[in-house]
């Protein structure tokens, strides 16, 4: 047998087994799953340090841990989640896993960039989290990093944290640049982009702002470094600098950047919900223009963040109009969610518990979003709890609940076994009832006033401030029917069948968990991917290497 | 091995070309992620021309500290990279149509004038009165031009593997230029960002 071409024999001639995870391995199964396995574990050393802060805040005095260590804590739990948890599971890995089957590729455009892509995270993460001990101190200056608190902080920790970040950006960039590639350039024949699963339109609308405003947050970090290391004065108002400036670049950045983590979940929900309710989804245009809609209205509402920044009255207005318009294109995706569930067939299983929560709570965010959006109403509550509370509702009441069911919906796909719908029942109920206890009573606190990033508080503030904390601890607890299940059901789960859920998108067209190349004969021809519960769908799934998916697919 | 691997190794020898393309990475698809990429580093330099401007609108110049640019040395720069496009161009022409030692030459050609670029940017950058540290504006001048620099300099040294493998017998050739191209397009973008970099520092 020959083999057809060089990449493949590489392929053929990396370590099989459990080893292939710890390998420089260049299939984007492989590199998905390293992703989520990376991302899970930063998940939990971002969520010990949230264990931290919500002890500190049990009580009003700062009796846990110092000031400044509170300040490295917070700092290390908002930099590990955004950078090495939720950006990485919901882009590298869902995205490296779903990706090419979505557009009927054998792997990604350029899989060696995207090797190199995930293992610049494992090492950005362990210098980010070591910091603390060979600078010294870790950064203190929240995952902000404005000037002039990141100039007058401990220097060696601050600039460990803005090389880890340099190298989070780069690995984020050339994802980026391989999921454009792979969507546009490596289509299967016959497939036209219309047709595409809508994952694959949330992963190119993510990718293009990836690919637009990360390098600028790059080039910010390093006239940062400057300030820090060469003295020099961009950012530092002593020596003729502008703190306005940093913000505004910043948040070129980190406004779009909230859309980085939130549109490949809507994407992720896009395609769990019509399976599970076996409807095809609803209005694939609209959520087409939507997405893109977001990717341009995001670019361009960054100084919603910056009200109380001296940002002049026409620049107020505009961020405001501007910022209040995302909310239609966000809200024609939640119309259309709905709308795929009424009158469905629904599956009440972890998947379909954990999105629909993640509709729940996003609106709720979104609300929050769009008050915030209001400069009256945003002087008020700026740099308060309010804030913290909308945007745990989108990131973690968004992003992570997505994250969650996208596990229970693809663990089949994964590992060919699934997991145990109970101890996913457990886990759905302790989340959201610990994620709601933590973060609503925030909104309370921060409407009476009080601010954020601090470990001390008025003692008036200590009730909502304990019932925050035990909803933590609740959301702690929820891990471990979360962990038992996945490492159990590893061990000695119920096989799973190759598809499940009788999905229609391709990934399911093959085995669980599938071969190296994805389809054993040519990648099906998935012109519908949504076609549940209609009897004229045109496919052509070619060579299915003898297995009538195709007739247990369809409902 | 794995039988898995192999059942699917086996399979893979029916597979119509076209499906075969997606493993490796064809060229055509190298050049559209070079695009991309060159699309985000244009915007790292879109940010510091922002912070440029802004700074230049809203914070005056400190007493007693200078900020002034000679025009003669950025502009004979400006039209060495100008010239050196269209070399590299010329270049890029002679190797499709197989004419090597022409498109080598060429190359040396616009090797050389990127080196003379530097060279002139380091002469200015010593005669300048200013130093990194004096004010903003003299921080945003050399991080700018430096990180400009710092591009020709990759450039250069591309140019010159390129160069290297454009040699007869090397990989580069009539039949097979990515390479090349992609130094191409690399140097086209550098020398459009140096434009706008003229147009903003110098002459606004
Ligand atoms: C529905 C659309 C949204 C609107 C209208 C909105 C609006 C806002 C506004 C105006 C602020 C600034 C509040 C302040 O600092 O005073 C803010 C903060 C924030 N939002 Fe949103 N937002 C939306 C969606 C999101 C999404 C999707 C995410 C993340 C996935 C997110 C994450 C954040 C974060 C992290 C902050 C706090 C930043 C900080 O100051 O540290 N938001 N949002
Ligand atoms: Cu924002």
């Amino acid at each position: 047998m020959t083999i057809a071409n060089p990449a493949e024999l590489e392929q053929s001639l990396q370590p099989q087994g459990w080893l292939k995870y710890f390998s420089f391995s260049l299939d984007h199964k492989v590199i998905g799953i390293q992703y989520l396995v990376c991302g899970f574990l930063f998940y939990f050393i971002g969520g010990a340090l949230a264990g931290v802060i919500r002890t500190e805040l049990a009580s009003p005095l700062s009796d846990f841990v110092r000031r400044d260590t509170y300040n490295e804590v917070l700092t290390l739990h908002g930099t590990i989640m955004i950078f090495l948890w939720i950006v990485p599971v919901v882009n590298g890995a869902f995205g490296n896993y779903l990706i090419p089957f979505y557009v009927g590729a054998r792997d990604m455009a350029f899989p060696r960039l995207n090797a190199v892509a995930f293992w610049l995270i494992p090492p950005a993460g362990i210098l980010l989290i070591s910091s603390y001990f060979i600078a010294g101190a870790a950064s203190q200056s929240g995952w902000t990093a404005y000037p002039p608190l990141s100039l007058t902080t401990p220097a060696a920790g601050q600039i460990v944290w803005i090389l880890s970040v340099l190298l989070l950006g780069g690995s984020s960039i050339f994802g980026g640049i391989n999921f454009i590639a792979t969507v546009l350039k490596l289509r299967r024949p016959g497939l036209k982009m219309m047709q595409l699963p809508m994952f694959c339109w949330a992963m190119l609308g993510t990718s293009i702002l990836v690919v637009l405003s990360t390098p600028v947050l790059a080039g910010t970090l390093i006239l940062l470094s400057f300030d820090i290391i060469a003295h020099t004065g961009f950012f530092n108002p002593a020596l003729g600098g502008n703190v306005v400036v940093y913000q505004h670049l910043f948040w070129f950045y980190s406004h779009p950047a909230v859309y980085i983590m939130v549109l490949p979940a809507f994407g992720l929900v896009s395609e769990i919900l019509p399976v599970h309710a076996r409807k095809p989804l609803f209005g694939y245009t609209t959520m087409v223009y939507s997405i893109m809609a977001i990717v341009v209205l995001g670019l361009i509402v960054w100084a919603h963040h910056m009200f109380t920044s001296g940002t002049p009255p026409w620049m107020r207005l505009f961020f405001t109009i501007a910022t209040s318009f995302i909310a239609v294109p966000t809200g024609i995706k939640f119309f259309n969610w709905l709308a795929t569930l009424w009158g469905g067939k629904i599956a009440l299983n972890s998947a379909v518990l954990f999105s629909c929560a993640f509709i729940f709570n996003f609106v709720f965010g979104g609300i929050t979003g769009v008050a915030l959006a209001q400069v009256p109403f945003d002087i008020h509550v700026h740099d308060t709890y309010f804030v913290v509370a909308h945007f745990h509702y989108i990131v973690y009441g968004g992003s992570v609940f997505v994250i969650f069911a996208s596990l229970y919906h693809w663990y089949p796909k994964f590992t060919g076994r699934l997991l145990n719908e109970d101890l996913g029942r457990l886990h759905f109920l302790l989340t959201f009832i610990g994620f709601n206890l933590c973060f609503a009573p925030q909104h309370w606190l921060g409407l009476n006033g009080m601010p954020r990033r601090v470990a001390e508080y008025d003692p008036a503030f200590t009730t909502w401030n304990q019932v925050s904390s035990v909803g933590a601890l609740l959301m702690a607890i929820s891990t471990l029917p979360l962990v038992i299940n996945v490492v159990l059901t590893a061990v000695s789960g119920p096989l799973a069948g190759d598809n499940p859920w009788r999905a229609l998108t391709p990934e399911w067209l093959t085995t669980s968990p599938p071969p190296v190349e994805n389809w054993a004969g040519e990648a099906p021809l998935v012109t519908e991917p949504y076609g549940y519960g209609e009897h004229t769908c045109a496919m052509d799934l070619g060579g299915l290497s003898g297995r009538d998916l195709w007739s247990s697919g369809k409902s | 091995m794995d039988t898995r691997l192999s059942q699917t190794t086996s399979a893979s020898v029916v597979l119509p070309a076209s499906e075969d393309e997606s493993h490796g990475s064809h060229a055509d698809h190298r050049l559209f992620g070079l695009a991309t990429f060159l699309v985000a580093d244009g915007m790292t330099f879109a940010g510091f021309f922002a912070a440029y401007l802004t700074f230049k609108a809203v914070n005056p110049l400190p007493e007693g500290s200078s900020y002034e640019l000679e025009l003669l040395l950025p502009s004979i720069n400006t039209v060495l990279l100008l010239v050196s496009s269209f070399t590299f161009h010329r270049a890029g022409v002679a190797c499709r149509s197989g004419q090597m030692t022409r498109s080598q030459a060429w190359l040396l050609v616009t090797t050389a004038l990127g080196a003379a670029f530097l060279a002139g940017q380091m002469v200015e950058y010593f005669s300048l009165p200013f130093g990194l540290r004096d004010n903003l504006f003299a921080s945003t001048f050399y991080a700018l031009t430096g990180f400009h620099g710092l591009h020709v300099t990759l450039g250069v040294i591309c140019i010159l593997v390129v160069y290297w493998q454009a040699r007869p017998g090397g990989r580069i050739n009539a039949a097979s230029h990515f390479g090349l191209e992609a130094a191409e397009l690399y140097w086209h973008f550098v020398d459009g960002i140096w434009v706008v970099l003229y147009g903003i520092l110098y002459l606004l």
